[in-house]
């Protein structure tokens, strides 16, 4: 069995700062969500995302920064850390990385490298460049969609290592028979962006990676592929009795791949945490891996081979001290972030969830287009978020939609009937008129609509008697029967409209 | 005196600027010069032992084209057909580099070192590789796995170190110029005890890519001559900005050649007294301070005001450095770990093989360096060594930013001693006392250069130090001319005589 490992011994990264302590001791107001635990325990998550750059080379050489090529061929002597190479500095890759602190509200400062050391054979110069001290990106915030915020506490660059592939019974590093090493990720631009334990839950927690992943999208700073590895998620994870402001033991779980996982991971953890506290014990902090398969956690590594990583500032590099100028033209090449998005969508009157959804889609720009253009936006923002949900919606013309959600206000549309062309509006780019036309889909006049209904009260008198007194079920008989007469091409709420009128009449 | 060897200190066929400029008139062929030098080779390298490799293979085609350049009327380069001997720690596309350890025995790198690619490009044709202390770690050549270099002025002594292999390849006529690499001394102290020119340059003026780090905040390469206007060519021929080495400096590099000759009149010299023996740092020989004072006085001679100053911070320099030199070579030499190159020795898992083979492949003074790095970073000790270090070394910094308002260049001897007998040092605390004078300019990144200034005990050479500020090189080499020229008009006899 074949078991890729990314999981290394390291990875407490994020070193203990003044900023951190004080968040340990901040007092969150957001309630706990339910069911997770007990009610008398609350979570306390802060999360490392692991994200990388989308540029075309190396962090700190020319070898392609590619996913998916053979092994060991987007390789240099540089990233393969061969005696007597130096790192350079991928000016493209703190472009990004300045990009994504300003997406994320950070304060972006003068910042140095640091070497973390620690042995590991997928790590060609047995160090990891990476920030310590000094990082990039400090001080920032996400807002997640429900309004609660999460405190980024630091956003910094550093190289990604390798990767270990381990052939043997258990696919574990322990009794592998051997390992193959494929250094293609090995100094591939990272971006290390560690929150403030500000998460109260496992929803929250993918909310907050959901949020990121679409920032980190929308700014191109990296595709956010969780299952290319270009996203990764590592969970600190501790319980309190809820209320108290303590910070007990937190656990760093590892290999969670994908929103779900993490979800999943965080209650097993949780669980595990209250289960040990009311068993009176106590946990151990340690790193613990997520296994998807068994649903649990297991401890990563035995306590004793915990690591010093001796960080230093690496002598190699230079201090990277951006100008204020840069770094206001990159502020202002931001383009539109999911949060202001969002913003537009509610501002047109659209609810959260159709913000999240549209936002999420990428079909914001195509709503409010359309409701600019003269749409209902309520109408509108249902499309998007029960009939776009496919391949080709993004590239639908806004005045067609616009003109599509206007027949169907109008009448000249049923909501049957505006679905079926709105699809094949994504399919075909055809204008609205003409596939309803084509499809014979023309609505009723009233007037015509009103002489169907008069013949039906003629042969159902002793029903329209008792509808009319009050007998609100029989409006779906006087409906079925309309809608019989006009093979379904009648609008519901036209008629339902229409046998008010008369029956107060 | 009655040592072969000595004699082939003289049998150097031209300096490399007389050779580069029959070369390009056509009246030497390249061939011929490289011939000469690999039949001196040949002859004593044995009783030497200069050389980890010898390319003469490599080095005659490597003539043969340039040859062919004059023949066809183009440009053949400013060193053209000069043989020039590599520190075996300096990259050599497809060419064995060792760093004179077992770990990296039988590693060819697929590549060039930016001042290999310099050195080809400006015509010079490289001859082989030269032994060294291993990773650079010692002022004897001793602590090489392929044993000792010696002394070609005195077989039994050591040629100094760590690029002991690169001095006595010139002092012994094995080629005109060669390399080395200095990161506490390793370029002075040797060229000092083999009577040859060895000079560091500023920290960034020569590009590092390619030198196998020992400790990368203060390991510089640089050149040795017989004599200072060859080191100077050489110099110029490597220096310049690379875009491969972010800590190589972007200002242009001083045109050294065109300055080399205005002598010092009016050059305001200061004398360090910290390192004349005159403070808390003795060990210096006597025979030693008297050629310092009298080329301090030669300087005067020709015009330079002398005066001595005092730089406080210089007498911690060497404390500083074993923290912060070992600190990062802890960190640089992780890398040999078996997984990728060189050696490997078996082990039941990863972590026992990566064992083995380091412990297998360095040797002591090696893995002595590593283990005092390594508690230097230490988590609890961090601070209190590592950190300490840094703020002696601003210190440094700042004394002699300090002395260069009042100074243009400062002198100091190089080494406190003459060459020593192979197996006499063997306290490693006595051996690093060899670099006191010369740790301050690689924690500073200030230049620095050791020009023979007559002999010391045993009639064995002795080296003054000049030093510069930042990119002060015109007038380091100009400083070092007017000794080598008060040199040869004082020892003359001393040094042809016998």
């Amino acid at each position: 069995m074949n078991v890729t490992d990314d999981s290394h011994p390291n990875d407490n990264a994020t070193p203990v700062s003044s900023t951190m302590l004080s968040s340990w001791t901040h007092e969150s107001d957001v309630p706990a969500e339910t069911g997770v635990v007990p009610d008398e325990w609350e979570l306390v998550i802060g999360l490392e995302v692991h994200a990388e750059l989308a540029t075309a080379t190396k962090m700190f050489s020319p070898a392609p920064n590619e996913f998916g090529a053979d092994p060991n061929t987007n390789v240099d002597p540089v990233c393969l850390g061969l005696p007597g190479t130096l790192p350079v500095v991928n000016a493209k890759a703190v472009e990004l990385s300045i990009t994504l602190g300003l997406a994320l509200d950070c304060t972006v400062q003068r910042c140095v490298f640091a070497r973390k050391n620690y042995f590991y054979p997928d790590m060609p110069k047995d160090y990891q460049i990476s920030q310590y001290d000094r990082p990039l990106n400090v001080n920032g915030r996400i807002e997640l969609p429900s309004g609660h915020v999460v405190r980024v506490e630091r956003a910094h660059m550093e190289e990604d290592t390798g990767k270990s592939t381990h052939i043997g019974e258990s696919g574990r590093i322990h009794d592998a028979g051997y390992s193959l090493i494929d250094y293609n990720r090995a100094g591939v631009p990272l971006l290390e962006i560690v929150s403030h334990p500000d998460i109260r839950g496992p929803e929250e927690a993918k909310a907050y990676v959901a949020e990121l992943q679409q920032i980190l999208i929308a700014t191109g700073v990296s595709d956010g592929k969780f299952e290319e590895g270009s996203m990764r998620v590592d969970a600190n994870v501790s319980v309190r009795p809820a209320g108290s402001d303590e910070l007990r033991t937190r656990c760093e779980i590892k290999n969670v791949n994908s929103l779900r996982s993490l979800g999943r991971a965080i209650t097993y953890e949780a669980r595990r945490h209250v289960d040990l506290y009311n068993a009176g014990d106590r946990p151990t902090q340690e790193t613990r891996h997520w296994d998807e398969e068994g649903g649990r956690t297991h401890p990563g590594r035995s306590k004793e081979q915990a690591e010093d990583y001796r960080y230093f500032d690496d002598p190699d590099l230079v201090p990277i001290d951006p100008a204020p100028e840069w770094i206001e033209q990159l502020r202002v090449a931001l383009p539109a972030l999911p949060r202001e998005r969002r913003q537009a969508i509610l501002d047109a009157g659209g609810s959260v969830d159709a913000a999240v959804m549209a936002v999420e889609r990428g079909l914001d720009g195509l709503a409010i287009a359309a409701i600019e253009a003269g749409a209902e936006a309520e109408r509108t923002l249902t499309h998007v978020a029960n009939n776009l949900a496919v391949d080709g919606a993004e590239a639908l013309d806004a005045g067609h939609f616009a003109e599509l959600v206007k027949m169907e206000t109008g009448g000249a549309l049923t909501a049957t009937q505006a679905k079926q062309v709105l699809a094949e509006m994504v399919e075909t780019g055809n204008a609205p008129a003409d596939i309803a036309a084509a499809r014979g889909f023309e609505a009723m006049d009233t007037s015509e609509l009103e002489t169907m209904l008069d013949g039906i009260i003629a042969e159902h008198p002793d029903e329209w008697q008792r509808f009319c007194e009050g007998e609100k079920k029989l409006q779906g008989m006087f409906t079925g029967q309309i809608m019989k007469a006009t093979k379904g091409q009648a609008d519901g709420k036209v008629i339902a409209q229409l046998l008010a009128k008369k029956s107060q009449g | 005196m009655s040592n072969p060897i000595r004699s082939a200190v003289t049998a150097q066929l031209g300096t490399a600027v007389e050779l580069a400029a029959q070369v390009r008139s056509g009246e030497r062929s390249a061939v011929d010069v490289v011939d000469h030098y690999l039949a001196a080779i040949d002859a004593h390298e044995g009783d030497v032992h200069a050389f980890n490799t010898v390319t003469a293979e490599a080095a005659r085609e490597a003539a043969a084209a340039v040859d062919a350049k004059v023949a066809a009327g183009e440009d053949p380069g400013p060193l053209a057909g000069v043989p020039v001997a590599l520190k075996d720690n300096l990259c050599t596309n497809g060419v064995d580099t060792t760093c004179s350890s077992k770990i990296l025995e039988g590693w060819k790198p697929p590549y060039d070192a930016t001042v290999v690619r310099r050195l080809a490009a400006a015509g010079a044709v490289a001859v082989g590789k030269t032994n060294l202390d291993e990773f650079a770690m010692g002022s004897s050549t001793e602590n090489s796995a392929f044993g000792p270099s010696r002394n070609p002025l005195d077989l039994d002594r050591v040629p100094g170190g760590s690029s002991g292999g690169s001095s006595a390849a010139v002092a012994a006529g094995f080629a005109p110029i060669s390399l080395g690499s200095d990161t506490g001394g390793s370029i002075r102290q040797p060229a000092a005890l083999c009577g040859v020119v060895g000079m560091k340059p500023t920290y960034g003026a020569v590009s590092r890519y390619g030198l196998i780090a020992f400790a990368s905040s203060l390991d510089q390469i640089g050149p040795f001559a017989a004599d200072v206007a060859d080191a100077a060519a050489l110099f110029a021929a490597i220096a310049g900005h690379d875009d491969r080495d972010s800590t190589s400096v972007p200002q242009p590099v001083p045109d050294v050649m065109a300055s080399l000759g205005e002598g010092v009149a009016g050059l305001r010299v200061g004398v360090i007294s910290e390192l004349m023996g005159e403070g808390d740092l003795d060990g210096f020989e006597p025979e030693v301070l008297a050629r310092t004072r009298e080329a301090a006085e030669a300087l005067a001679a020709a015009g330079a005001t002398v005066e001595s100053v005092s730089v406080p911070s210089t007498i911690y320099g060497l404390s500083a450095y074993y923290q912060i030199a070992p600190a990062e070579a802890s960190s640089n030499l992780a890398r040999y770990d078996g997984v990728r190159y060189g050696n490997r020795q078996p082990g039941p898992n990863t972590a026992a093989m990566m064992r083995a083979t380091r412990t297998a492949g360095f040797g002591d003074e090696v893995k002595r360096r590593i283990i005092i790095g390594t508690y230097a970073l230490s988590a609890g000790y961090h601070d209190a060594f590592y950190g300490k270090a840094q703020r002696v070394r601003t210190m440094i910094i700042r004394d002699f930013a300090k002395a260069y308002e009042r100074f243009d260049v400062l002198l100091t001897p190089t080494s406190p001693c003459v060459a020593f007998p192979i197996g006499d040092v063997s306290d490693p605390l006595t051996m690093y006392l060899n670099d006191t004078c010369t740790i301050p300019s690689n924690l500073s990144g200030d230049p620095a250069i050791s020009v023979p200034f007559g002999t010391g005990a045993h009639d064995l050479p002795v080296g003054v130090q000049v030093l510069a500020p930042f990119l002060g090189e015109a007038k380091l080499f100009q400083t070092a001319a007017v000794l080598e020229a008060a040199a040869r008009d004082r020892f003359a006899t001393t040094s042809e005589g016998d």
